[in-house]
Formats: structure tokens, C-alpha cells, sequence
């Protein structure tokens, strides 16, 4: 048996950044307070210390321009990590991800890859209100040229970073924030991981639970409660956000014949509805009841804590969608 | 266009049971008309919908259990903007509604699709029919939704009131305050009131301590709301929660509203109808939420002074205990007197012991004053 | 009236009040508020259900005297007596 040891998701990114820049002096670390504050969600804490203002850098607050300075500093060479505080302030640099970083290989003739990986915040539950809590990554995952991630396992923020270091475009890194503090463990040795394909996290018959990120721990709490009554769900983590794992995805389909789609964005246009139009485009006769989905209400994040729990998916409204879809 | 959504009955409720709806898709509805019963592990409760319109539609089948706080029961619109549907009923020729794993498997099999009846919503037919009918099933059917109780059980209503007082004991830091107060003049007014009157207009003891509290919250006003989200919500009409024990066990506070506006004979008529309808299960929804504080009297049994847990998110809650004679000193002299021993226990992020006693003050004065009441 | 009649009336609006309590197996000489766990509301309303089946005014100054089940049969015997 392996040994392991008790961690938090913060303290897991943290390692996997320290790894990364011990690994690879062209690995550094650039964003608003990463340095002298330790990150503002504490997740570098220690790392000015431990290898100096040249390789963890603080930035201007203008997304825009370091945003732009990593995808330089990427096509000179170099393996910048890019942090940006949320989604919703990555919406400055959108100009710098899209029409820059994602395209480059492409404007350039196949001639430039640009290395880069961007890491942000993304998500609510942390009473932090409409600017600073929104899902957006959905909107990322529709862009191609780049790969979308979402690590919600200890497993995954460890070890998601180096491997998107190594792969030669770029990688955005969503770090649901309310998991931040989450406990857990992890092996004494990490293992590597892979960064594309989905993962079956806990088996079933009856119906497929597909999510990610914050959605994915209150689908595994919604399958947990489903098993009391007799319903047994399948919930898949989908991890990387683009590409899809289609495989997965619809493999789990044709077992269950209904899918439950967990998703904190906004329900229009949004990443649930492409899962939900792949199902039918593939899977479409493996289809015992129709498709749902459990979305955050089409508003601005609440402030007040019980309204941004009403916008959020919550246990209760999943384990009432699958009985619903269950028992007619 | 609103929803009419599964109505949040109080600190301890998460989830209720539509038992029964008053009203019809298509039905004129107005703000404060009942028009639906939830059972939950309190009881059961008529709900009112606070919306004027038309029902367009019911979302929710009644004996639906377990439905969680929020959800959309009904959607209600303004009059006027009725969409007028087909109605379902009328067209039997439509398609036969049928799963596509269930139409794919039924080719497989042979089996006729035509000649059979569907077990899911709206009666499509799924894939277990169809293996059903091959004999073929491999999956073993699905347990059958257990049969609703109506009664709610002693044990249901235990577990609730537990939830909201570990909640409030762990949440609230509590103090407390206790005084004695004089009665003889209160008395002495109920009895010559209680004297002129037929015994079915006579006063409970009581009213004069729940007016006296209604009294008193309009000069601290500090007392009367709600602790939401870190900050006072002060309210402006005085909701009393009033105790009510349940024979089988388990209570309920329901609210006794706007006290401060009712005369002595209105409230005792509004006193004597709520702990009737508490009794037989008829308290309309918003009884259980709108109450500002809660008043527990439990000196009928004998109790000389009741140290209360708060009624979360309420901020006070007043304990009466038994009127007893005891040796009385003022101006000198020592006298026998009756004396009504009453507590406070409130909640020290919304006030402090100062504001507690000034409430205990005041209303220990305007029981002195029994007429003005 | 005889007392039996009496403590019928009496038990009629006791099962309306406290249902699921055995009356047959009642001590009559006990306190009856505290032999059926019923507050002054319930108690109320007893003493108004009799006024409206027997026609027997009671005064709030006689309360005192009801405590047990002989007692509030006595009362009322010896009130309808006075009626007569």
C-alpha cells in the first residue's frame, strides 16, 4: 500500500508550483501579489522566498499587458506561469488568450508554439459577489488552440501543472476557489497525471452524473445520498474542459441511459449544453429519459451567503433532478 | 410572471411534502389567498401565495415528498397574460411516447410498443418496460415510492426542533435576564374584567403578559427581528411567536400578528383561534415565519422561571414562568403579593444586557398599568 | 341530571381536548389538569363546552374549586341543583 499523507488543495497547488520551478529554470511565476503577498488566495506563499523576484514576479494590475509579457516571454523561450486573481478580471486579457496566445501557431505558419500556462481563480461560494465569482470557463472551452483544466482533485492540483508546462500551446488551469481550503491526501510519492480525459470517480447503473470542479464534490455528496435510496450514479470528473472526453462521456451513457449534467456556469450556452448536445448527437438512442442539466441561476453571483447558495447547484437540487428523472 | 416556489416555514425546514393544491391551473389567484397544503416535519400548514394573478400552470404533482426549499411549485401570472395551451388531455392521436433506448430495444426484441403502457413521466415508455414485457429484464425494478404518512410523526417534529435549537445553541451566544414583577394589579383587573364577562369571553391570564410584551418592543425595538447575515433586521409590527405545546408531542411557535395594534379582546380572540387551529393542524404559512420574537409560557405547569432557547433567526425569546404569591416589600411595608417571575433570553450580537433589562423594565411597568393595555 | 350523566357531559368534551387519553382509567381524585397534561387554554375550553351543554354559568372565583374530577362533578350537581 502507499503511503500517504494529509494535505489541502492550496497547500497541493503550492507544491506542484515549487516542483515545476525546481524542475525547469525557464519555469517562472508572474501575476497581481504572487510574490511579497503570497498569492491572493495564499496558493505561492513561500516561493519569493524560496527562489527570488526574478522568477516570481509581481505585476502591474493590468491583465492585459502580463498576460502579454508571458506569451512573449513563452515564444522567447522561456516557460512562464501566468497567474490572473479570477475569471471574471481574465475578461481584460480575453483580447491577449484569444486573438494572441490561442492563434499564434496558426498566424505563424506552424512556426510558433506559444508554451504558456494560465492559472486564475473561478467559481462561487465564497460570498465574494458578482465581479469576482462567476463560472466562465465555459467560455474558454469553446476557443480552439488551447486546452481548458480543472483540477478538483488533490491528484490533479498537485500534478496538472508540470504536464501543461510540458505540452507546447497553451494551457488555462481553473482553481474553483471555494476549494481552496478542501483537506485531503495524497500519495507520499505523487504520481503523474494526465491532462485530457475524464475520470469515472464513482461507479453506477442508473444514471450519469457529469461534472467538474466545486460541482463535482456536491455530485459525489448528491450520489452518496441517491445510494440510500436505491438509485445507484455514475459520476464522471470531466478535468479537462477542452477537449471533451467524449469517450468517457457517452461510454458511461450507454450504460446508465440518463444523464444528469452539474455545471455551476450559466445554463445558456454553456459548457452543459454542448455535453448535453454531444449526447444526443452520439448517444441518442442509448437515451432512456430526456437529458437535464442542474445550472446557477441566470443571474449576477449574489452577495448575500443564502441568495448565492439559491444561484449555486446545491446537493438537494441534484439528488431531486436524478429522482425525478428516476422515478417519473 | 412569478413562481410560486416551496416556501422556506421556518430555520429548521429544508425540504416539505405537497399534499394537496387549492386551486387549478387557470385560476384567479390573489396576494393572501391559501392555495396550498406542505406537510413538513412540523405539520401540516396552508400556504398562501403572495402574488396577484392567474395559475398557468402546476409543476408539482401533489404527494410529491421531500421537495426542496425553493423549488418552483406553480407558476402564477398576471392577469391578462394568460398563454392559452392546447390542452393535453385533448389530443390522444399524438405520437406514442417512448424512449429512443426503450424504441431501439422494442425492434430488437419483436416486442409490439403499441400495445404497451409506459411507467415514466407521462406515461413513456422506458426501457425496463420493454424488458418487462420481453422477459428479458435485467435490471431489477425499481422500488415503488413508499406511501406518504399525513400524521406527522412525534419523531419527525423531535428531529426538526432539534436541528434549529443545536443550530441556534451553537450559533447564538445567548445571555440572560430574569426579573419579578407585581401582578396584584393585573390580577385584580383580570378578575373584575373576567367577572362582567360569559365564560366564553373571559381572558386567559396571559394576554396581559403577551400585550405587555408588545408594549415593551415598541420602546426597544432592538428585540423585535431578525439576525440575518451578521446584522439586525429590525421589524416594525409586533409578531409574537407564542408557544403551543402538541398533544402527541413536539411544539409549534406560530405568530400572533401585529399585537401591538389589537385591543385586549381582540387578542385574546386572536389567541384563542390560533392555539385551536395550532391544535388541528390548520396554521397558514406565513404564521411560522413572521414571528419577530416568541413568547414561552409554561407556568400552567407549575414552572417558576423558563430560561429559553432562541427561536433562530429570532433574537429574544421571553420565558413566563408561575404566578405565585411571595412576601412583597415596597414603601416600607411587606405585604403578600402575586408575582410573576419573567426571563429574557437574547442574542448578544444583536443587543446587549442594557437593552435587555430597559425590555424587562418596560414591560414590567405596563403590566403595573393593566387597564391601559 | 344525575352525576353519571354529569361525568358523561364531562368526558364528551375531555375526548375532544385529550384523545387519546383512557377516561375510563382516570383517577377521580386526582388533579385533573395534571392527570390529562392540559393547560388553562385546554381547561377553558373545557369549562365552555359545559356551559354550552348544561347551561351552568362559572365564575372565573370558582376555578380554585375545580381541581379533580369529583370536584368539577359536585360543582356542577350542585349548581344544576340551584337551577332547578
Amino acid at each position: 500500500m502507499t503511503e500517504t499523507r494529509k494535505t489541502t488543495y492550496r497547500e497541493a497547488l503550492n507544491e506542484g508550483l515549487r516542483e515545476a520551478l525546481q524542475q525547469d529554470e525557464r519555469v517562472f511565476l508572474m501575476g497581481e501579489d504572487v510574490g511579497h503577498y503570497g498569492g491572493c488566495f495564499a496558493v505561492s506563499k513561500g516561493l519569493l522566498e524560496e527562489f527570488g523576484p526574478e522568477r516570481i514576479r509581481d505585476t502591474p494590475l493590468s491583465e492585459s499587458t502580463f498576460t502579454g509579457a508571458g506569451i512573449g516571454a513563452a515564444l522567447g523561450g522561456m516557460r512562464p506561469i501566468v497567474e490572473i486573481m479570477t475569471v471574471n478580471f481574465s475578461l481584460l486579457a480575453l483580447d491577449q488568450i484569444m486573438n494572441n496566445a490561442a492563434t499564434y501557431l496558426h498566424m505563424s505558419g506552424g512556426l510558433f508554439n506559444v508554451p504558456l500556462v494560465i492559472r486564475m481563480a473561478t467559481g462561487g461560494g465564497k460570498q465574494l459577489a458578482a465581479q469576482h465569482s462567476h463560472s466562465l470557463e465555459g467560455w474558454y472551452a469553446h476557443i480552439p488552440g488551447i486546452k481548458v483544466l480543472c483540477p478538483a482533485t488533490m491528484e490533479d492540483a498537485r500534478g496538472m501543472l508540470w504536464p501543461a508546462l510540458l505540452d507546447p500551446d497553451p494551457v488555462l488551469i481553473f482553481e474553483p476557489a471555494v476549494l481552496y481550503p478542501m483537506e485531503g491526501t495524497l500519495p507520499e510519492k505523487p504520481t503523474p497525471v494526465a491532462i485530457e480525459g475524464a475520470k469515472v470517480l464513482h461507479q453506477g447503473k442508473d444514471l450519469s452524473l457529469i461534472s467538474y470542479g466545486s460541482s463535482l464534490h456536491k455530485s459525489l455528496a448528491a450520489a452518496e445520498q441517491l445510494a440510500g435510496e436505491g438509485i445507484a450514479a455514475e459520476v464522471i470528473d470531466l478535468r479537462c474542459l477542452r477537449p471533451l472526453d467524449d469517450t468517457t462521456i457517452i461510454g458511461s451513457v450507454s450504460k446508465t441511459h440518463r444523464a444528469l449534467i452539474v455545471d455551476e456556469g450559466w445554463r445558456s450556452g454553456s459548457l452543459s449544453a454542448e455535453i448535453s448536445a454531444r449526447i444526443m448527437e452520439q448517444a441518442f438512442y442509448q437515451l432512456d429519459a430526456p437529458v437535464e442539466r442542474v445550472c446557477s441561476a441566470e443571474v449576477p453571483m449574489p452577495y448575500a451567503k443564502h441568495l448565492e447558495e439559491a444561484a449555486l447547484p446545491q446537493v438537494e437540487t441534484i439528488v431531486a433532478t436524478a429522482r425525478r428523472m428516476l422515478n417519473g | 410572471m412569478a413562481d410560486f416556489c416551496m416556501p422556506s416555514l421556518g430555520a429548521d425546514m429544508t425540504s416539505g411534502l405537497l399534499v394537496a393544491w387549492r386551486v387549478e391551473a387557470g385560476d384567479k389567484v390573489e396576494h393572501g389567498q391559501i392555495i396550498a397544503e406542505i406537510e413538513t416535519a412540523k405539520g401540516l400548514f396552508e400556504v398562501e401565495v403572495f402574488e396577484d394573478g392567474v395559475v398557468e400552470q402546476l409543476l408539482i404533482e401533489p404527494g410529491e415528498d421531500q421537495i426542496p426549499v425553493g423549488t418552483p411549485l406553480a407558476k402564477i401570472v398576471a392577469d391578462g397574460d394568460v398563454v392559452t395551451k392546447p390542452d393535453a388531455a385533448a389530443e390522444p392521436e399524438g405520437r406514442q411516447k417512448v424512449s429512443p433506448v426503450a424504441r431501439r430495444r422494442a425492434a430488437e426484441l419483436g416486442v409490439d410498443l403499441t400495445q404497451l403502457k409506459g411507467s415514466g413521466a407521462d406515461g413513456v415508455i422506458q426501457l425496463a418496460d420493454v424488458e418487462a414485457v420481453a422477459g428479458a429484464a435485467e435490471s431489477p425494478a425499481k422500488a415503488a415510492p413508499t406511501a406518504r404518512k399525513i400524521t406527522p410523526s412525534a419523531e419527525g417534529m423531535r428531529q426538526a426542533i432539534a436541528a434549529a435549537m443545536s443550530r441556534s445553541n451553537s450559533e447564538i451566544p445567548h445571555y440572560y435576564l430574569a426579573t419579578e414583577i407585581d401582578m396584584s394589579r393585573a390580577q385584580q383587573f383580570l378578575a373584575e374584567q373576567n367577572k362582567q364577562r360569559s365564560i366564553k369571553e373571559r381572558l386567559l391570564p396571559v394576554v396581559l403578559p403577551l400585550k405587555a410584551v408588545a408594549v415593551a418592543l415598541q420602546k426597544v425595538p432592538q428585540l423585535n427581528g431578525y439576525y440575518v447575515d451578521g446584522q439586525l433586521q429590525q421589524r416594525e409590527q409586533v409578531n409574537i411567536g407564542f408557544t403551543v405545546s402538541l398533544r402527541n408531542g413536539g411544539l409549534l411557535t406560530p405568530a400572533l400578528q401585529g399585537v401591538e395594534q389589537m385591543s385586549i379582546d381582540q387578542l385574546m380572540a386572536a389567541l384563542n383561534d390560533l392555539i385551536g387551529r395550532t391544535r388541528a393542524g390548520k396554521l397558514r404559512g406565513s404564521e411560522l415565519t413572521s414571528a419577530g420574537i416568541t413568547v414561552t409560557s409554561l407556568g400552567d405547569l407549575g414552572v417558576q422561571s423558563v430560561f429559553g432557547v432562541i427561536y433562530p433567526p429570532q433574537v429574544a425569546l421571553i420565558g413566563l414562568g408561575k404566578i405565585v404569591e411571595r412576601a412583597w416589600a415596597e414603601n416600607g411595608a411587606l405585604s403578600a403579593r402575586p408575582v410573576l417571575s419573567a426571563t429574557l433570553a437574547a442574542d448578544h450580537r444583536a443587543s446587549d444586557g442594557l437593552l435587555g433589562a430597559k425590555f424587562l423594565d418596560a414591560f414590567g411597568r405596563a403590566l403595573q398599568q393593566p387597564e391601559a393595555l | 341530571m344525575n352525576t353519571d350523566e354529569i361525568k358523561q357531559q364531562i368526558f364528551n368534551g375531555l375526548i375532544d381536548i385529550a384523545p387519546e387519553v383512557e377516561l375510563d382509567e382516570l383517577d377521580p381524585n386526582e388533579n385533573l389538569r395534571e392527570e390529562l397534561d392540559i393547560d388553562s387554554y385546554d381547561f377553558l375550553s373545557l369549562l365552555i363546552g359545559l356551559n354550552e351543554s348544561l347551561g351552568v354559568e362559572i365564575p372565573e372565583t370558582d376555578y380554585e374549586k375545580l381541581v379533580s374530577l369529583t370536584d368539577l362533578v359536585a360543582y356542577l350537581a350542585a349548581k344544576l341543583d340551584e337551577s332547578r
